[in-house]
């Protein structure tokens, strides 16, 4: 029999920040959710193609999902779902709002702690705060090796993960125990498609807050079916000590956004003559580019 | 993120259709598959809420994956060496893509590991694909020959065959050889029992297959000796894992690059028989090549929306004379024209669709169950609407794909001559639509009964019966003045011989299609006042279409017929 492996993938849902408008800040310093369209963190997006990736190759693996966030962030977990994760779950409760980098990895390391997986990924970094932290953070707290950069989970052989790293000068492969904790890169392989019958089979999993307040569904029987049910944890099921939740756990404040426009330098024309060409040269000498 | 399924409300348009929920109810047999699968639905609302969702997962490949490809596709294309195929880079992507996103076998049943999907969702997959690439349409479209192997194989084949359909095996039906295009009944490829092996061996030659490489092949060939008719012709399944089976060459051709058409030789290669002997050609190819009519009728539409695309943003992006050219009559009739072309299009493919929905579900509801009369009546009544109606969607969609095309990239002027832009390989890829499967003479042929019959003019008279609001009555008030000009036209022709009706047939044909179509435009108006426009239009040009043709017959005399006949005394040698 071949080795099967528990996987989780951390991800999360953020604000598109391709588009900051003026609202995009709260009074607080914290980003204003609302005012943005909800994506899944690209590199998220990577680290679940990893993910999947290890499921094919060790069938019998299990991929779960984890994010933290308000109730519409198990559109998340769906969107997992339906690229072929078997389940997730959505840490939820207001006891969470307001975390910085240092108590959601609190957070994700408690839940990460009850789940017991064998390998966890996640993203180099989320879009709106690239801070890079969070991944490294929970592999601190638990104590586990953490493989930063990745570009390729090349595989498993006696019991020890190896893994393909993209560095700024070139490509290093490691080799290290489990559990671990992978951060993926934006130029590891795009994350496979929503599969059809996935889709279908789990467009209706909701979580229990999602049903209470369902009405676009409410052709549906009422499901009883395990698989269709996303849970929620909130800080009771994970436990802790609540002063490192939400905002009191956060060392963090923001204290402004601002939005730059980058303006252009002053431009100077340069023709193809004998003589341009030399002054540039002279000139990009003496300034040390290059030489 | 672009995604050619959301930015088109053409085609969410198709799923409000009132048949639409009775096409699924059919189709789904009472939701009897909801207790036994997971991902099978339990109301009609759901299932067409699953279409609207898988539509959007193929929308986004379609744009983000496929139509991305499509230029260096077309560059490469395939590779041929050793009697085998390879594709271009693209076209291995797109197909790895598409087996992620589970829509190989979209249509089968999901005792196959299908989606069971019914037409309409299956057709504008097919529709979208060919918007992206009208090339690689045909490899994704030849999942088609699962419905052939579903409709008449025996359960071991089914059992066999259609579970790797869902998995991407490759597929391609293997009709034509070097003298057997049109007339199938030609075919010469020997398929010999062996009674020792109790086995089929196919031996032959068969020119320009569609993905003649692919893993799971059917085949027309001759079972009977000594015959020399459509009757002694059989249906086959091979799998390329038997032998037997080498790529010659690959031609080639003008567009569809990516799609490879092979020339294939059969050296005793081992094949099962599909179905009943003898019934190969009259019964399932005809039945297999009304499903590939409505296939390149759904590649045809796709043509015409990438066409009408790539014209109307070049139109606003050029500027001359000071303004973009969009502002000049000349540039914005042609593009009118255009969307009308596509918009009427479109409305006649989903119109047939949902025709074969219908009479196809019934078929499938009759293997478990004898059909009330009711039901048998209305199922026969479908299929008659769905064979009159696929000839004239094949002749009208793939002609309006090459003038789309052609006006599309005149709208680009010398820009379109170049390779810079999509337009010059979208007209080069619209051309072979008006040829294979059926050439545009062969439709006319296929139609042609149904207008001397009056079975268009009574379908015309249905359509005559909606109810328009009063901003429509003028417009619906030329269409019966043109279908009473139209059945004069039928009445002078068919008082002639047979070679003066053929002469005219097509005149014919188009006359009623452009009524068909305009019907169908203004009916969509009616629940949808953005369709105003193009029925406004197309009806004003159908009408001047039909005068030109009545015009000509109305004073056409059996004489006049020589000068044409003439032609045939002339040679080359001495032209």
């Amino acid at each position: 029999m071949t080795k099967t492996f528990k996987i989780v993938v951390l991800a999360k849902q953020v604000p598109d920040t391709r588009n900051v408008g003026k609202n995009a800040m709260k009074e607080d310093g914290t980003v204003n959710r609302a005012a943005l369209p909800a994506i899944f963190n690209p590199e998220d997006m990577n680290a679940l193609e990893q993910a999947l990736r290890l499921k094919d190759a060790y069938p019998g693996s299990e991929v779960l999902l984890l994010t933290m966030g308000p109730g519409r962030a198990a559109e998340i977990i769906r969107e997992g779902l339906f690229r072929g994760a078997d389940g997730g779950i959505l840490l939820t409760d207001r006891k969470f709002a307001g975390a910085d980098t240092l108590a959601t990895s609190y957070a994700l390391s408690m839940a990460v702690k009850k789940i017991q997986p064998d390998i966890i990924i996640a993203g180099r970094q989320a879009i709106d705060g690239d801070t890079a932290q969070v991944g490294p953070q929970v592999a601190e707290k638990l104590n586990y090796p953490q493989v930063t950069y990745a570009e390729d989970i090349v595989g498993v052989k006696e019991g020890k993960i190896i893994i393909k790293r993209r560095l700024e000068r070139g490509i290093e492969v490691v080799k290290t125990s489990m559990p671990v904790v992978i951060t993926v890169h934006a130029t590891a392989p795009a994350c496979r498609p929503r599969n059809a019958k996935q889709l279908m089979r789990f467009k209706h999993a909701r979580t229990k807050s999602e049903e209470q307040d369902n009405e676009h569904n409410s052709y549906l029987p009422t499901y009883t079916l395990d698989y269709l049910v996303i849970p929620e944890w909130g800080v009771n099921d994970i436990g802790g000590d609540e002063a490192n939740y939400g905002l009191s756990g956060s060392p963090t404040k923001v204290k402004k956004i601002e939005n730059i426009v980058f303006q252009a330098k002053e431009s100077k024309r340069i023709t193809s003559s004998e003589e341009d060409v030399d002054t540039l040269i002279k000139e990009l000498i003496s300034s040390h580019t290059i030489g | 993120m672009a995604n050619f399924y959301n930015d088109n409300k053409d085609l969410k348009f198709q799923f409000r259709h009132p048949l639409m929920n009775k096409i699924v109810d059919l189709k789904e047999q009472n939701y009897k598959d909801a207790g036994k699968f997971d991902y099978a639905p339990c109301v009609a609302y759901d299932a067409i809420d699953s279409y609207e969702k898988v539509m959007e997962i193929l929308g986004e490949i379609c744009a983000d994956v496929i139509a991305v490809n499509a230029e260096e596709v077309d560059k490469k294309g395939p590779h041929h060496e050793s009697g085998r195929v390879t594709y271009a880079p693209g076209t291995q992507q797109n197909q790895d893509v598409l087996i992620q996103a589970g829509l190989y076998g979209m249509s089968l049943p999901r005792q196959y590991g299908g989606l069971n999907f019914s037409m309409v969702p299956y057709v504008m997959a097919a529709e979208l694909v060919a918007r992206a690439d009208a090339g690689f349409a045909n490899i994704w479209g030849l999942q088609d020959c699962a419905e052939t192997i579903h409709e008449y194989a025996s359960e071991e084949i089914k059992n066999e065959f259609l579970p790797r359909i869902n998995y991407g095996a490759t597929c391609s039906m293997d009709l034509t050889e070097p003298d057997a295009g049109s007339d199938l009944q030609a075919v010469m490829l020997k398929a010999s029992y062996n009674e020792k092996d109790g086995k089929w061996f196919l031996n032959g030659v068969k020119r320009f297959i569609t993905n003649g490489d692919a893993e799971i092949k059917l085949v027309l060939a001759r079972s009977e000796e000594g015959t020399t008719d459509g009757r002694g012709l059989s249906y086959f399944v091979y799998d390329k894992a038997w032998g037997g089976v080498q790529v010659r060459r690959i031609e080639n051709k003008l567009g569809i690059k990516g799609s490879p058409t092979c020339e294939l030789v059969f050296n005793n290669a081992p094949a099962k028989l599909v179905g009943e002997r003898k019934l190969g050609l009259i019964k399932y190819v005809m039945s297999l090549m009304n499903g590939a009519r409505l296939g390149v009728g759904a590649q045809s539409v796709g043509i015409s929306e990438a066409a009408y695309r790539e014209a109307l943003k070049y139109a606003h992006e050029r500027a001359q004379f000071g303004k973009p050219i969009i502002q000049f009559p000349a540039v914005y009739e042609m593009l009118a024209v255009i969307k009308a072309k596509l918009q009427s299009s479109r409305a006649l493919l989903y119109e047939t669709t949902r025709f074969v929905d219908v009479y196809k579900a019934y078929g499938f509801i009759a293997e478990g169950r004898k059909l009330t009369p009711e039901e048998r009546t209305e199922a026969k009544q479908f299929q008659k609407l769905a064979d009159m109606f696929t000839p004239i969607l094949k002749l009208m969609s793939s002609e309006y794909s090459n003038q789309n095309a052609y006006d599309s990239l005149q709208i680009h002027g010398g820009s379109g001559f170049m390779k810079d832009y999509p337009i010059e390989r979208i007209f080069r890829d619209a051309r072979i639509t008006t040829i294979y499967e059926g050439t545009s003479q062969l439709q006319v042929v296929a139609a042609q009964r149904y207008v001397t019959n009056g079975s268009y003019l009574a379908q015309i008279r249905e359509y005559e019966k909606i109810e328009v609001k009063p901003e429509y009555e003028q417009l619906k008030k030329i269409l019966s003045e043109m279908t009473d000009q139209y059945q004069k036209a039928v009445e002078k022709v068919i008082e002639g011989d047979n070679e003066f009706i053929d002469f005219h047939a097509r005149r014919l044909v188009e006359m009623a299609a452009h009524i068909i179509m305009s019907y169908l435009l203004l009916s969509d108006a009616q629940s949808d006042d953005s369709y105003a426009m193009s029925a406004e239009i197309y009806i004003g040009k159908s009408k001047s279409w039909n005068d030109e043709r009545y015009s000509y017959i109305k004073d056409f005399s059996a004489c006049q017929l020589n000068p044409f006949l003439s032609i045939k005394g002339e040679n080359v040698d001495e032209a």
